[in-house]
C-alpha cells in the first residue's frame, strides 16, 4: 500500500454524510440490534472498533489486513493473500458487451462465482444473463434468466448479461447510512465489509439488480477458495453483508483482465482504460453505437452494450 | 439487427461518431509498430499430428490432385462455407501443403491465417484488428495475443459452434425449500 491514504474520494457522487456518521447512526442500540440482525456477534473488538477502511493509516491497514489474513488461515487452513492494491493513476476502467456475439453459455456466471469466492451454498451469483426474444429486442420485462435448453444460442433469441454497471452516478453508494460503499478513482463501485452493517438500502437503490445479500453464513469449502483476494474485491465475506462485480479489482488492478472477459469463449466481452484511446474499450466506443442500460435514469454507467454485427 | 426494438424498450441509443473505418492502425497495444506479420497468436489449433502436412504431401506419397472429388482421407471434413462451388484448393496450397494461398498467389503461414479469411470478410477482420470482434488475451494494459479466427469458428463450416449452457441460477422458492433461509 502506498502514502496514498486516506484515499481521496472521487467527484461528486460520494454519500454526504462524513464516514464517522456511522458510529452516531450506530448507537448503541442500534449497534447491538444490528449485530443481532446481521449476526455481527462475532466480532472482535478490534473488528467493531475498526475504523471505515479509506480513513486507515498505513499501519491501521497493515494491523487489518495481518488480522484479516490470520483469520482466513484459521478458517480454510490455507494462507489467504488479501491486497489492498489502490487504484492505478491515469486509469477508468470501462467495459462493453457485444449483444450480437453473446450466445448465452454462462461461462462468464460460473467463472466470476470462482474468481470472487461468492457463496456456493447458496449460491450466489453476480451475472445474471437475460434471454430475450429477438422480435421483441431488448425488453426486460420478456427476459428469462432460468432458461436451460441443450444448446445456446436457441433459435430466435438472444442473450444480455447483467452485473454492476459501475455507474459514475451511482444510487446504491447515495443511500448507503453509513459510507460503507464508494466508488474509487479508478471507476470501480467498492463496498467494504467490514463496515457494511447489511442495512440492504443499496439493494433496493440499484436499479440493475447488482446487489447481492450473504443471508447465512456464505457456504464456501477451503478448497474453492480463491486465495489471490482483495480487501475491496473478492475476500470472503462474512454473514449479513452487501456484495458485487468489482470488475475483478483483485486482478484488473494488477493488469489482467476481468475473469468473466478472459473465461468468455466467443469474445463479446470487451474491457480496458477509458483513458487510452488504443484499449479495446475505446475502438468499441469509437466504432460501434452503442447504449447504456436504463439510460433514461442517469446513473451514468461505464458498462455498455453494442452489436459488433 | 434492427434499432427499433432498442427504441420501443425505451432505451435511448447513444450515437457516437459515425464509424469511418481507417485502415488498421499500424501500432501496436504500446503505440510500437507493427508489421502484420508481427501479431502475436497463440499455435494454430491443429489436430495432434495432422502438422506438417508435408509429412504426407511431398508430392510422392500423396500426388498432387486438383479435382473436386470424394475424398479418402480427411472425411470429417465437411465444407459448409460458402458457396457450393468452393474447393479445398481455394484456400489450401496445392504444391506446398504447410502453407495457405491467398487470391493472389501469395502463400501464406497458417500463424496468418487471418489474412485468408480477411480477404472475404474485410469487416470482420477490421475489427478484430481493432479487438472488437475475437478475442485478444493478455494484459490490459500490456502485451496481448489475438486469438485467430480458427480458434472460435471451424474454417471448413465456421458457424459458432453451439454450446451446452452452464447451470442456471437457482430460483428463490426453490432455495427457500433447500435452505429454509428466511427472506
Ligand atoms: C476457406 C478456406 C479453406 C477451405 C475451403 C478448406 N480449408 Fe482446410 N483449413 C483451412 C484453414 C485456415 C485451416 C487451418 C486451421 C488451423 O489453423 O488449425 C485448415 C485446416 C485443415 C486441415 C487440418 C485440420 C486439423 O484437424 O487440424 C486439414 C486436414 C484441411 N484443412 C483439409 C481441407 C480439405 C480436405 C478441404 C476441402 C474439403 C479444405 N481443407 C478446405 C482453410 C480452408
Ligand atoms: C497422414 C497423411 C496425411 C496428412 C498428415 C495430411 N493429409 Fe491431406 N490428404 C492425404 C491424402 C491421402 C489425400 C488424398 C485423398 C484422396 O485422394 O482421396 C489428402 C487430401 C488432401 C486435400 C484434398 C486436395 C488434394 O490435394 O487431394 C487437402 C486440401 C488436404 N489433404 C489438406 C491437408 C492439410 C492442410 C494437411 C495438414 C494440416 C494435411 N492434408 C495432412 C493425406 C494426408
Ligand atoms: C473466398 C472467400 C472466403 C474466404 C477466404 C473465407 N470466407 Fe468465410 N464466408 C464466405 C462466404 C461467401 C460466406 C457465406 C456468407 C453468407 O452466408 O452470408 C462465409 C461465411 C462465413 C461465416 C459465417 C458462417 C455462419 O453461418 O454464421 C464465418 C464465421 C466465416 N465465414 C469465417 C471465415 C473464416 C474464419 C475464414 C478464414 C479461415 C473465412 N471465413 C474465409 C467467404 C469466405
Ligand atoms: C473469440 C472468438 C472469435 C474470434 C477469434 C473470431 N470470431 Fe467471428 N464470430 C464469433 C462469434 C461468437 C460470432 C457470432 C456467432 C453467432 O452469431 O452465433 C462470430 C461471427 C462471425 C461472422 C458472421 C457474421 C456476423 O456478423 O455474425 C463472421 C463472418 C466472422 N465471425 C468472421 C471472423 C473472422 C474473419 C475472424 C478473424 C479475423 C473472426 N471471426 C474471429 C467469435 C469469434
Amino acid at each position: 500500500m502506498t502514502d496514498q491514504l486516506p484515499m481521496p474520494l472521487q467527484t461528486g457522487c460520494e454519500p454526504s454524510s462524513s464516514c464517522d456518521s456511522r458510529r452516531e447512526f450506530l448507537g448503541t442500540a442500534v449497534a447491538a440490534v444490528a449485530m443481532a440482525l446481521t449476526g455481527c456477534g462475532k466480532l472482535s473488538k478490534e473488528e467493531f472498533l475498526q475504523h471505515n477502511f479509506r480513513e486507515l493509516s498505513k499501519d491501521e491497514v497493515q494491523t487489518i489486513i495481518a488480522r484479516l489474513e490470520s483469520e482466513y488461515k484459521a478458517k480454510y487452513g490455507k494462507t489467504v493473500k488479501v491486497g489492498t492494491e489502490p487504484a492505478m493513476p491515469g486509469v477508468i476502467f470501462g467495459y462493453a458487451l457485444d449483444l450480437s456475439r453473446c450466445i448465452g453459455c454462462r461461462r462468464c456466471v460460473h467463472a466470476c462465482v470462482k474468481e470472487n469466492n461468492q457463496s456456493r451454498n447458496p449460491e450466489i451469483q453476480w451475472i445474471r444473463v437475460l434471454e430475450m426474444d429477438k422480435e421483441e429486442g431488448v425488453n426486460l420485462q420478456h427476459a428469462d434468466q432460468y432458461y436451460d435448453p441443450a444448446e445456446v444460442p436457441r433459435e430466435g433469441h438472444f442473450y444480455m448479461p447483467v452485473q454492476c454497471q459501475q455507474c459514475k452516478k451511482p444510487p446504491c453508494v447515495k443511500v448507503c447510512p453509513v459510507g460503507a460503499t464508494w466508488r474509487e478513482k479508478d471507476g470501480i463501485v467498492v463496498v467494504d465489509y467490514n463496515w457494511c452493517i447489511g442495512c440492504r438500502y443499496c439493494m433496493a437503490a440499484c436499479p440493475y439488480g447488482a446487489r447481492h445479500f450473504n443471508w447465512g453464513e456464505p457456504g464456501l469449502t477451503p478448497a474453492e477458495v480463491n486465495p489471490d483476494t482483495h480487501y475491496l474485491g473478492n475476500r470472503p465475506r462474512p454473514k449479513g453483508v452487501v456484495e458485487k462485480c468489482t470488475f475483478c479489482v483483485q486482478r484488473t488492478r494488477k493488469g489482467l483482465y476481468p475473469a468473466c472477459v478472459e473465461i468468455c469463449p466467443t469474445g463479446s466481452r470487451k474491457f480496458g482504460n477509458l483513458l487510452d484511446a488504443k484499449s479495446e474499450i475505446r475502438q468499441v466506443l469509437e466504432h460501434k453505437r452503442v447504449f447504456k442500460l436504463k439510460e433514461d435514469l442517469n446513473t451514468q454507467p461505464n458498462f455498455f452494450y453494442f452489436y459488433g454485427v | 439487427m434492427n434499432t427499433s426494438p432498442i427504441q420501443s424498450a425505451g432505451l435511448t441509443l447513444l450515437l457516437l461518431a459515425a464509424p469511418a473505418f481507417a485502415s488498421p492502425p499500424e501500432k501496436g497495444p504500446k503505440g510500437e509498430p507493427v508489421a502484420q506479420e508481427g501479431l502475436q497468436v497463440p499455435k494454430p489449433p491443429f489436430t495432434e499430428g495432422v502438422f506438417p502436412c508435408t509429412a504426407c504431401h511431398d508430392g510422392k506419397q500423396v500426388k498432387v490432385n486438383t479435382q473436386r472429388r470424394e475424398l479418402a482421407m480427411h472425411s470429417e471434413i465437411e465444407l459448409k462455407h460458402g458457396p457450393e462451388s468452393r474447393w479445398c484448393l481455394d484456400c489450401h496450397d496445392a504444391n506446398s501443403r504447410d502453407n495457405l494461398h491467398l487470391a493472389s498467389g501469395e502463400k501464406v503461414d497458417f500463424t496468418v491465417s487471418y489474412k485468408l479469411c480477411g480477404q472475404c470478410h474485410g469487416d470482420k477482420f477490421r475489427d478484430w484488428r481493432l479487438g472488437i470482434h475475437g478475442k485478444r488475451t493478455g494484459s490490459w494494459n500490456g502485451p496481448k495475443q489475438y486469438l485467430l479466427c480458427v480458434h472460435c469458428h471451424n474454417p471448413h463450416a465456421p458457424h459458432f459452434a453451439p454450446l451446452k449452457p452452464m447451470a442456471p441460477p437457482t430460483r428463490p422458492e426453490n432455495i427457500k425449500l433447500t435452505k429454509g433461509v428466511a427472506r
